[in-house]
């Protein structure tokens, strides 16, 4: 077995006094595709911190065996102000900075990387566009992009899927596949039934972690993790829904 | 008078100086506040340096000092509480807001005689500004421009997303406590030109001028720029000619400037959709 790329033993982390995570082990491994499910105030966004180095655990220690800026990150989309005065290409080129480092400038490589970036996320036709002038999905695209212009070597998505029509999450979770053969990626969704064709292994997250390491999930299983996620069932898989749902 | 003769008048000169050297820091660090939709902070920062003018006329001490005392006192302060969520942001700039503002009246109220330029810092006076200011007018834009000439991807990012930038390793909080002591900065440099009440104006309407038109950020620091300036220009010398207050006339010449600007954008989008019209039929 390869090395873990990123390492979490025996974590524990609280928000003013309030354990929001308890003994949380994780070994994320060079080829990893895990989905990340749990009930909301559960401790997912709490878990991503960690990984990402914003925020120290109370307990426990995390052991990276990548640099720090080899963490591709994509936040949720509804947390930015969409009327910010930037254009794509800048967007993007912020996935390429590093410290106080004055790059990236626009220079010729920079440019390039973003152009290949953009292309492959089909948003070369908004480059100068300004984010405000984007769809909720063009958004979305335009924010992987930036995720991925470093060429990471985890990525972390936190809820992909919110605001892009069905055909762009196709695209999203083929684009997804093609990098999982070279980079680990952690996702958090709300919809383990989507998702599942394409993630190897599922996390429930409630205060702690339970590691499945298969890509379906039962009920009964989700009752054994302590993970109270309503599953409908359509089709083979089960799957978490948010709102109203149609059984087919 | 024609107006080339104004500047023989050294006090036109210095203020003419003055409204260049302000509509770049302003200019500049505006675009960042109207970008973050920190307008409303820097209104509570604004009315906090009036509790420091009025101690200051109280012991004797030089307004401005005093100002910038609490201007930084409370920007600090501000971001402080902010970022470690200890109060609600708009409650505590309405407190900074209003205890500055009430500081400063129990001062000036206290202080025995006339106090001969409170209005000016109420409501700005260009035309007195000194030798002294314009140094430090021209220290304070200085390294307002070298912060953003080389840090201006780093402050774009920041500005965009604080959490992203801080996973690139960005060091966000030095960032944002270095922008907030300069906007501090230049609110108190500014006063001199538009005053306590109307110095807000400044930072903002050059910016939603230059917005109208683009919403790239490099452009709207470079526009703000030169409609700050040309608003300043346009109301001093109209101050002059109409003997009128300058703080007032240069704000009135500003919000006339978008107004403008608001006025030619609806033409320009007017027309386009009548050229597409035209290609639709």
């Amino acid at each position: 077995m390869s090395k873990p790329i990123i390492s979490l033993h025996k974590v524990a982390a609280s928000y003013s006094g309030n354990p929001v995570l308890k003994n949380v082990s994780l070994d994320i491994l060079q080829q990893d595709f895990i989905g990340i499910i749990g009930p909301n105030g559960g401790g997912k966004t709490t878990l991503l911190k960690i990984i990402l180095g914003l925020l120290k655990p109370n307990e426990g220690s995390v052991t990276r065996n990548i640099g720090k800026h080899d963490i591709g990150y994509l936040p949720q989309v509804n947390q930015f102000d969409d009327h910010f005065p930037i254009t794509v290409t800048d967007v993007v080129l912020s996935g390429l900075s590093t410290g106080m480092n004055i790059k990236p400038k626009r220079n010729p490589a920079s440019v390039a990387k973003v152009e290949h970036v953009l292309d492959s996320v089909s948003m070369t036709a908004f480059s100068q566009r300004p984010i405000g002038e984007l769809s909720g999905g063009e958004l979305q695209r335009t924010m992987l992009a930036r995720a991925i212009i470093s060429s990471p070597k985890l990525l972390i998505l936190d809820e992909p899927n919110t605001y892009v029509d069905n055909r762009f999450e196709q695209e999203l979770y083929k684009i997804l596949v093609e990098l999982n053969k070279n980079i680990a990626i952690l996702l958090v969704t709300h919809d383990v039934g989507t998702i599942s064709p394409y993630i190897k292994s599922i996390a429930c997250v409630n205060g702690g972690l339970h590691y499945h390491p298969s890509n379906e999930i039962s009920n009964e299983q989700l009752k054994v993790y302590n993970c109270p996620i309503e599953l409908v069932t359509h089709g083979p898989v089960p799957h978490r829904v948010m709102g109203q749902h149609k059984q087919k | 008078m024609e107006l080339i003769h104004l500047f023989e008048y050294e006090f036109f000169r210095n203020a003419f100086s003055a409204a260049f050297l302000m509509s770049v820091s302003c200019g500049l660090i505006g675009t960042y506040i109207v970008a973050r939709r920190m307008v409303f902070i820097s209104g509570g920062i604004t009315h906090a340096s009036f509790g420091g003018v009025g101690i200051s006329y109280f012991f004797g001490w030089p307004p401005m000092a005093g100002a910038a005392v609490f201007a930084l006192i409370a920007a600090i302060t501000t971001e402080n509480l902010t970022r470690k969520k200890l109060i609600r942001n708009d409650s505590l700039i309405a407190v900074m807001w209003s205890l500055g503002m009430a500081i400063g009246i129990i001062f000036i109220y206290l202080t025995p005689g006339y106090s001969p330029n409170l209005m000016s810092f109420l409501f700005g006076s260009i035309i007195t500004v000194t030798k002294v200011d314009l140094t430090l007018m021209l220290a304070l834009t200085i390294i307002v421009s070298l912060v953003f000439i080389l840090f201006y991807r780093i402050i774009l990012f920041v500005s965009f997303d604080e959490q992203f930038a801080q996973t690139r390793g960005i060091p966000v909080m030095l960032v944002n406590y270095l922008l907030i002591v300069l906007v501090a900065l230049t609110i108190v440099l500014s006063i001199r030109v538009a005053g306590i009440i109307l110095v807000l104006s400044l930072l903002t309407i050059p910016q939603n001028t230059a917005n109208l038109f683009t919403s790239n950020f490099g452009k709207i620091l470079f526009w703000s720029v030169i409609i700050g300036f040309f608003g300043a220009f346009l109301g001093l010398t109209a101050s002059y000619y109409l003997d009128i207050p300058s703080g007032a006339t240069i704000i009135f010449s500003l919000v006339i400037i978008y107004i403008t600007g608001r006025v030619i954008k609806l033409a320009i989008k007017k027309n386009n959709r009548k050229i597409q019209d035209r290609n639709l039929t």
